[in-house]
């Protein structure tokens, strides 16, 4: 489902002198159709970068990043966009939305982009906040007042709301209690039962060991890191 | 008594073949406004300065001419331009519509059909339908060039939004020949239908905006509307208390301080003529 | 000339896929100078139905002047607009003048910076809707007004202020009915021209949360110019940087402002103030 192959990325800082910063070289990944792939490494080794590159986020200097058959890499931004509605799904750590949009309405979003009908999208929404225990009073407001956790379980709730064939989850768990964290776990879990590739970054080891198939260490593909 | 001072009609022969030419061009483009080099003439604007000078160009030593103001051919500004003509152009004049061939007239359409070989002369302050909503005349021009008139129904729909019912009783937008959009002066809309196929030659003239636009005989006049609130040509729901007429114009006239009020005929030689034989309203004098 | 009882095929469009084909508009080449001076120069790029386009660059980079081009409200020195018209893909370059006045007003949209160059401030809020429906030829007053009503609530104007002058509404209504008035023909490709401008935050946000529900709904094409690059984030699938006339960037909206390539776009991303 993902495929990644000699895959290497640069930062040129043209404001501070033109640097260039070499930041990834001959990264390669492969995640089949219902494995969960963690991605490892300590904290600015790239890890974040890699995921971002395989959203389309970051431009990636060469190599290639294929993605039920669209490599990333060169595909028009049309073609990311479609792959990114249909295909690609993404939990970031940030939730970033119109301000005064209601939750509701923000889960149930990637949806009627889709073009699912407003109430079957909106009942969608409801049955993932409800399970990931946003109260249903808060459902009309937007989530930009909520606390940390409550975002991050929006964001989730948003990502899952799409059956996405590959999905890329950055720290899905982190900021969650016990009883969150369980439900976000048994999500991937039911996520790949269905087919779905997952790349992940877990800081949590006990849900990385629960989820992951196997682990890739992404300090091998930091220059300069790479022995 | 004729002023020997002026040429024949007060205006030179040159201003004359100017103004017959932008006629003409009106005459061959029905409703479209023709600009022309409109003169200073001895009276203000707002007092018919247009419709004068069209006068003044049509008139021929043999025409007999009609002045009427609101129907009237007794109010001051008929009365003057009557005399203007009497006096720079020595013509016949008359007050009754049959014997005129030439009629200006301000804000109405005399009762008595016109025939063919008339020509009707309106005085016309503002000729451009569109101004109120757009004011830029090089849009309003483009507009007309392109036949792009739904702001001419926007018009209409505050009307009706305001009122509901097209409040519009003067000036009442016309197409004509399903082509230019006009200004039919502000003649009441119940006038509106005596513009289309009509026998006479019909001139406007608007002499501070410079403009002259025509229909010509049996030219096809539409007033414009909604599919759900048709053209109506309305009129106060009364007959006329001198001369007993129920299907003319009329004019509200208060009589006292205690509420009473008449209504007459606006057109003062038709309503002369139904008296002088023998037609009899509400408030007509007893026979002595 | 259309009749009035047809007017129901304005008020929904079904959204377009967006990987259709065809683009719907596309650019070759497009300069305009100023004298010596560059407007924009050799500007091309495709935009395809559904797509969300944001042009961005700071004050004088040309992309009012490019947005006016393209609009055809200014004609450009050389290069190809072309639109995917009914009767297939024509440069509005060589279209008649009368062609283009009607594609304006059908096919196409221009919502304006400022509401008061956009509306008809001495109209009421339905006659400034009804507008482009009795321009394309719609005679019956009440489905005009049922029409104009529906619109008024799809941008959130309270139905009892149909009646009411656009000089009575608060900047974000002017702009909300702006909207109206341009969409109530269902067209395909909408220029907005700094469309947030000159508005309180709160009432920006609301705007952007309804241009998102319309361009979904509608599936509509937008072009937007604007200096405000969490506007774009927010609205534009891809994103354009333009500097002293030319396109120095252009990619996916999230790409280009996360991951910059060019000098230009990195200072502008890098200077915007962060709340």
């Amino acid at each position: 489902m993902i495929e990644i192959s000699n895959l290497c990325k640069s930062f040129t800082l043209h404001n501070q002198g033109g640097a260039v910063i070499p930041v990834m070289a001959g990264a390669a990944l492969s995640v089949a159709p219902g494995e969960c792939v963690g991605l490892v490494g300590a904290s600015g080794a790239g890890k974040s970068t890699l995921m971002r590159m395989i959203y389309g986020n970051y431009l990636a200097a060469s190599g290639r990043i294929e993605v039920a058959g669209v490599d990333v890499a060169r595909a028009a931004p049309r073609e990311v966009i479609a792959l990114r509605r249909q295909t690609l799904g993404y939990v970031s750590q940030f939730l970033r939305v119109v301000p005064r949009v209601p939750t509701l309405d923000v889960v149930a979003e990637p949806l009627l982009v889709l073009g699912v009908p407003a109430d079957q999208a909106r009942a969608r929404a409801s049955d993932l906040l409800a399970r990931l225990n946003i109260p249903e009073r808060l459902w009309p407001l937007s989530p930009t007042t909520f606390s940390g956790g409550e975002q991050q379980r929006v964001n989730i709730a948003r990502g899952f709301a799409h059956a996405y064939p590959a999905l890329l989850l950055d720290e899905p768990t982190a900021s969650l209690d016990a009883t969150n964290r369980e439900v976000v776990l048994s999500m991937i879990d039911e996520a790949k039962a269905r087919g779905a590739a997952i790349v992940g970054i877990f800081h949590d080891e006990g849900a990385r060991e629960r989820v992951c198939d196997r682990l890739v260490d992404v300090t091998g593909f930091t220059p300069g890191l790479a022995a | 008594m004729t002023d020997q001072a002026y040429n024949f009609a007060y205006l030179d022969e040159q201003t004359k073949r100017m103004i017959r030419r932008a006629i003409l061009k009106g005459v061959a483009v029905p409703g479209y406004q023709v600009p022309f080099a409109s003169r200073e003439m001895p009276m203000p604007y707002g007092w018919g300065t247009g419709g004068v000078q069209v006068t003044s160009a049509c008139l021929m030593p043999e025409d007999c001419l009609k002045v009427i103001d609101q129907g009237a051919d007794d109010t001051t500004n008929a009365v003057s331009i009557r005399k203007f003509f009497q006096r720079t152009a020595g013509v016949q004049v008359t007050e009754a519509t049959a014997e005129a061939s030439v009629i200006q007239t301000r804000h109405r359409i005399p009762e008595t059909p016109l025939r063919e070989g008339q020509i009707l002369v309106y005085q016309v302050p503002i000729p451009e339908p569109l101004r109120f909503l757009e004011p830029r005349e090089t849009e309003t021009r483009k507009m007309h060039e392109l036949e792009e008139y739904g702001l001419m129904h926007v018009k209409l729909y505050e009307d009706i939004a305001r009122h509901g019912q097209i409040a519009t009783s003067y000036a009442y937008p016309v197409k004509v020949e399903g082509r230019y959009v006009m200004d039919p002066s502000p003649i009441p809309k119940f006038d509106n239908p005596k513009l289309s196929d009509n026998a006479a030659l019909q001139l406007f003239g608007a002499g501070r905006e410079q403009r002259i636009y025509a229909l010509p005989p049996y030219t096809q006049v539409v007033s414009l509307d909604f599919d759900d609130h048709p053209f109506e040509a309305g009129k106060a729901p009364h007959d006329c208390d001198l001369c007993g007429a129920g299907e003319s114009y009329l004019d509200e006239v208060i009589v006292d301080d205690a509420g009473g009020r008449m209504f007459v005929c606006s057109d003062t030689d038709f309503c002369a003529s139904r008296q002088a034989v023998g037609h009899r309203g509400r408030l007509s004098p007893e026979e002595v | 000339m259309m009749e009035g009882s047809d007017l129901s095929i304005f008020a929904k469009k079904k959204p377009q896929p967006m990987a259709s084909t065809a683009p719907l508009l596309r650019v070759e080449g497009l300069t305009k100078r100023y004298g010596a001076r560059i407007g924009c120069a050799d500007v091309s790029f495709d935009l395809y139905p559904g797509e969300v386009l944001g042009i961005v660059g700071e004050s004088g980079s040309g992309k009012s002047t490019l947005l006016s081009c393209l609009a055809g409200h200014m004609a450009p020195d050389a290069g190809r607009v072309i639109f995917d018209t009914a009767e297939g893909p024509r440069d509005t370059r060589e279209m008649s003048e009368p062609e283009r006045r009607r594609l304006a007003r059908t096919d196409w949209a221009y919502v304006h910076q400022n509401a008061r160059d956009g509306l008809r401030m001495g109209v009421s809020a339905g006659g400034n809707v009804g507008e482009r429906l009795m321009a394309v030829g719609a005679r019956h007053y009440a489905d005009i007004r049922t029409t104009a009503t529906d619109w008024l609530g799809r941008v959130e104007i309270a139905p009892e202020r149909i009646d009411d002058r656009p000089s009575a509404f608060s900047g974000g209504m002017q702009q909300r009915l702006q909207i109206a008035r341009n969409l109530v023909t269902g067209p395909r490709l909408v220029f907005m021209d700094e469309p947030t401008g000159g508005l309180d935050v709160s009432v920006q946000a609301r705007l952007l949360d309804l241009l998102r529900g319309l361009v979904r709904e509608m599936g509509l094409s937008v072009l937007i110019v604007t200096h405000d690059l969490a506007v774009v984030r927010l609205l534009a699938d891809r994103l354009m940087v333009m500097k002293g006339g030319r396109v120095v960037e252009q990619g996916l909206t999230d790409q280009v402002l996360d991951d910059p390539q060019h000098a230009y776009t990195q200072l502008l991303v890098s200077s915007v103030l962060q709340v």
